[in-house]
């Protein structure tokens, strides 16, 4: 079957340039190409999943059999190591796609619009997350589920951004308008993340100042921080490999029918 | 060790339910959102692969009316 060429139909052909081989050189547009990106997010997105369990199983063990009770919190600190990861992903994941949403648009590049896309639902779910434990851990600790601070406010602006963003491509028709709709709503909600980050420095709030920072030592036991380090890289490692699948997806949906993609799906289809 | 016992350790010190209910949204989430993603992947093959046969067949149609058509 892998020898079967299938009749000729037509393809259009402004997306030639990704039906060559391999390149001999890598440069940094090698990824830009989206049969390009698909075959590499192919080969790390499994890797990166397995990263994740793997690392998570580490930072839960230790968090849970390693990490020493709270002098002052007694057990329930042990939010701690989910919701600071989640929080630090939801600005991250962002900030990401804010960039490629840009680049994208700016550059035309339609793998960096794809990116965007793929990243959106995860930054939204760590963004869900990041609240949803912080609530869990505000009400033993503060009395409260929620409070109308600047921290909890502007990160719930931040899953309005996200799921606006959603919302606001879902409802364009036209693939690349509505990529750049996105984008343009993406990089002005970008003014949000400095805000969430510096809003327990700028205003008198609720919720604590920042655990670890650049440049001072960290406020807790090295086994905590140990702990909420390796939960943090497992996030990562998530994170990437859901992205990468969504991404494999996306590029499927808008160039499904380019020749490259073909190619890909018959030689696949053949081996199974 | 820190845990006596199983009960102390679902306990979390009477927080039981915040700590659990933490991790328990996040480990659902984290379980069926690469399910979701792989699903949309296979939908987005399967939808890529059966375009290919509808434009092959089309393409065969095609030559097939073309031959016919130009033979006398």
């Amino acid at each position: 079957m892998r020898d079967h060429k299938p009749p000729f139909t037509k393809v259009p052909d402004n997306h030639a340039v990704t039906d060559r081989p391999s390149p001999s050189r890598l440069t940094w547009l090698t990824f830009s190409a989206p049969a390009r990106f698909y075959d590499l997010a192919g080969t790390l997105a499994p890797a990166c999943g397995l990263a994740a369990a793997l690392l998570a199983l580490a930072g839960l063990w230790i968090g849970f059999f390693v990490a020493p009770t709270d002098a002052t919190q007694g057990q329930v600190y042990r939010i701690i190591f989910i919701h600071v990861p989640v929080a630090w992903m939801s600005m991250l994941l962002y900030v990401a796609m804010a960039f490629w949403a840009a680049i994208g648009w700016f550059l035309n590049a339609r793998m960096a619009s794809i990116l965007a896309r793929a990243i959106a639902p995860t930054g939204a779910l760590f963004t869900l997350l990041a609240l949803w434990t912080g609530s869990a851990w505000g009400r033993p600790t503060w009395g409260t589920w929620w409070v109308w601070d600047a921290r909890l406010t502007s990160e719930l602006i931040l899953l309005f951004l996200y799921l606006g963003y959603l919302a606001l491509v879902a409802a364009i028709d036209d693939t690349r308008r509505a990529d750049k709709a996105g984008a343009l709503l993406a990089i002005v909600g970008v003014v949000n993340v400095p805000v969430i980050y510096f809003s327990v420095i700028w205003w008198n709030t609720l919720h604590q100042s920042a655990t670890i920072t650049f440049g001072s030592a960290p406020k807790m036991a090295s086994t905590m921080l140990w702990a909420m380090l390796l939960m943090t890289l497992a996030c990562w490692a998530y994170a990437f490999a859901v992205i990468f699948v969504r991404a494999r997806a996306i590029v499927l949906e808008r160039e499904g029918a380019n020749a490259w993609a073909r190619a890909r799906l018959a030689g696949r289809h053949a081996r199974m | 060790m820190i845990w006596h016992d199983a009960n102390e350790f679902f306990s979390m010190g009477g927080h039981g339910l915040y700590v659990w209910g933490s991790y328990g949204a996040m480990a659902l989430l984290m379980a069926v959102e690469p399910v979701l993603v792989v699903m949309r992947h296979r939908a987005a093959r399967t939808a890529a692969l059966t375009q290919a046969e509808v434009a092959d067949l089309e393409a065969a149609e095609a030559v097939e009316r073309a031959t016919s058509g130009a033979r006398p």
